[in-house]
């Protein structure tokens, strides 16, 4: 993992000096709040409905166990115990109060971390596959890439004003658990016919109001030129991009409205230019970033006890059948541990939790953790032996549920339970669904399925790329919710198709629920996912079940 | 044709805690909606909201639609509903604080 230099250590304590005196001003009512709101943003705090929030950057999603303590801490003595893991890979705080922030920061800054650029119209927190590093199926470990994209992109001084924020995503897999299609810039890792790698460069991507697949512009660009070339992407985004109107001021606006055509000739053009200005000094970064990213020793021993515990506890076998991946390194897993304990919040972990989590990151993953853009918790480099007792540990802290890749296995954004931009909730929606299923004990048998929630047209819930997607909206004062189907976030992306009216409150359980069962009557045999019997049968059965023509309503 | 004006109340967040306030007829911030001044005229409301942004403890004063109710006004809009009681997934915000009392 990556260490702080002095350098960053000095730049993150002097931005909590400045924004501590900048708090004090807003308090003592030098500052006014136009003055104040873009200084706080900028430090990643929000005022929501109920209270502030900030949002902890958790840089590509990895953290360590001492930083999982340190934000265990803070939930503790400065929120309400307890921290709720984003779809952007943060941690957000619910309950802080404006005055406690510099303390939090400082503590943040502690561990080797920072709120720093969690908002704003700057680039933000780079998002990267949670099972970097140990994915079976990677070229190459993608997060130091990640990390010089951190350093560049932190106070870059041309790109603190852009038209709108901006979201880099990277992969170094073929699979893309990283959304790479749905961002601003996303970056997947391939090979050059001469088997070199480089990266397929997607920009123009984005969910929101005006959801857009992201457009290659460069289907293979080498390594060493990926810093001048987003950069030129980004500068020519910067001058290009409309200020006049927020909802066509993101880069897929940009792409869309200029083509990519010109976008390319543009970006091309000032690569040129900032190629030979870069002068190698990225390289020379990059190489001292990789050797922080050693992978780690494995160690070869025993794989007995994950034998027994498979054969004789079916619990135990449950669970490794899904929340376990395939790993690298011979005899090792990726533990996915599920924060969407049926009827709990998902993505919130207690303090306690998340101790409990350090401990076993610190015991069995090499002291690494990931935070996942589903809201889990990944413990990345685990023993196949170890495995029974994480999974009793994990039991132990209510985090043990076997529901990864499934239908309680749902994204929720926070929604109007917090959420100032929110036209509706998520969490009830999720956690009534989750319980659902739970109630028919159908979870397994429907097997691979992913919803994902959204309380606003915004999309942090990422329902357009949901098999089923749900997005609450305000119909005349009333909750409502449109369902799409059919979207897919990996390599094989697609933009989910809004499947009619929308639902009451109280009728969208239902309506998923006809939606599932219609499933389980067409598939052809469980092999078969939700998503596959989408794409054989078109629209129309599932649209069917979903507004039942009113003779058979009748009939039922 | 202009809308006819439908009652309101002032209503913000506190600056330093976060939480919601109401406005009062007697110029001062309460946690509670039931306390907050019902506006039914539209003149005397925009005054009123001018007074409260130009207060320095609060952030982002707004007129939220209110009716009234048997103890006081009462929100209209689910929004306001939550901002008046907190979220539905913990029993923390307002409905916290009530217990407490």
């Amino acid at each position: 993992m990556y260490s702080y230099t002095d350098f960053d250590e000095a730049f993150v304590r002097n931005r909590v000096t400045q924004f501590r005196g900048q708090v004090a001003r807003r308090i003592d009512g030098s500052l006014t709040e136009d003055e104040f709101k873009p200084l706080r943003l900028m430090n990643g705090l929000y005022l929501q409905l109920h209270a502030y929030m900030l949002r902890v950057a958790v840089p590509y999603g990895t953290l360590n166990s001492t930083q999982l303590r340190k934000l265990a801490e803070i939930a503790d003595k400065w929120d309400k115990g307890y921290g709720h893991v984003t779809t952007r890979q943060n941690m957000q705080y619910n309950w802080p109060k404006l005055n406690d922030v510099p303390d939090i920061l400082d503590a943040l800054a502690d561990v080797e971390m920072h709120a720093i650029q969690t908002s704003g119209n700057t680039i933000r927190n780079v998002t990267a596959d949670h099972f970097a590093g140990a994915a079976a199926d990677e070229i190459e470990d993608p997060r130091p890439i990640a990390e010089l994209l951190r350093q560049w992109s932190t106070d870059h001084p041309e790109f603190q004003f852009l038209p709108r924020k901006f979201k880099f995503a990277v992969t170094g897999s073929s699979t893309d658990r990283a959304v790479t299609r749905a961002h601003d810039i996303g970056l997947r890792m391939v090979r050059n016919d001469a088997g070199e790698p480089g990266f397929e460069v997607i920009v123009g991507g984005g969910l929101g109001r005006t959801p857009m697949a992201g457009k290659i512009i460069r289907g293979f660009l080498p390594k060493a030129d990926l810093l001048p070339y987003v950069e030129a992407i980004v500068s020519v985004y910067n001058l290009l991009g409309r200020r006049d109107n927020k909802y066509k001021a993101r880069i897929k606006i940009t792409v869309h409205e200029n083509g990519l055509d010109r976008i390319q000739e543009l970006v091309e053009a000032r690569f040129d230019t900032l190629r030979v200005q870069f002068g190698g000094i990225d390289q020379t970064i990059l190489a001292g970033i990789e050797r922080q990213f050693s992978p780690p020793t494995y160690i070869p021993k025993s794989v007995k006890a994950f034998e027994v515990a498979y054969k004789s506890d079916p619990v135990f076998r449950s669970w490794a059948d899904t929340n376990i991946a395939e790993h690298k390194a011979a005899d090792y897993t990726i533990v996915t541990v599920s924060l969407k304990a049926i009827g709990q919040t998902p993505g919130d972990v207690t303090s306690d939790q998340m101790r409990a989590l350090a401990d076993l990151a610190r015991k069995y993953s090499h002291d690494e953790l990931r935070f996942s853009h589903e809201q889990n918790i990944i413990l990345p480099h685990v023993h196949r032996g170890d495995l029974a007792d994480i999974h009793a540990a994990l039991k132990s802290v209510g985090l043990a549920t076997a529901n990864i890749g499934l239908v309680s296995d749902i994204i929720a954004c926070p929604g109007m339970d917090y959420c100032a931009l929110a036209t509706a909730r998520s969490i009830p929606v999720a956690q009534a669904i989750a319980s659902r299923f739970d109630e028919l004990k159908m979870e397994h048998e429907i097997g691979p399925l992913k919803i994902k929630i959204s309380g606003c047209i915004n999309a942090c819930g990422h329902h357009h790329v949901g098999h089923i997607g749900i997005l609450g909206l305000d119909r005349a004062g009333v909750e409502n919710y449109q369902v799409t189907l059919g979207g897919d976030s990996t390599e094989t992306f697609v933009i989910g198709k809004r499947a009619g009216p929308g639902f009451a409150y109280d009728e969208i359980v239902p309506a998923v629920e006809r939606l599932i069962m219609a499933y389980l009557d067409l598939r052809t045999s469980e092999d078969e996912v939700f998503l596959k019997t989408y794409q054989r049968l078109g629209a129309e059965p599932f649209v069917d079940a979903l507004y039942p023509k009113q003779d058979q309503a009748n009939a039922a | 044709m202009a809308r006819p004006f439908t009652p309101k109340v002032v209503t913000a967040n506190d600056l330093t805690q976060g939480d919601v306030v109401y406005f009062t007829a007697q110029g001062s911030w309460t946690r509670e909606h039931e306390q907050a001044e019902l506006f039914e005229d539209e003149a005397h409301a925009q005054l009123c909201l001018l007074n409260a942004q130009s207060q320095g403890d609060i952030v982002g004063a707004y007129l939220a639609d209110a009716q009234p109710g048997p103890n006081g006004p009462q929100p209209v809009h689910f929004r306001e509903a939550f901002r008046a009681i907190g979220p539905s997934n913990y029993a923390h915000g307002k409905q916290e604080d009530a217990t407490h009392v």
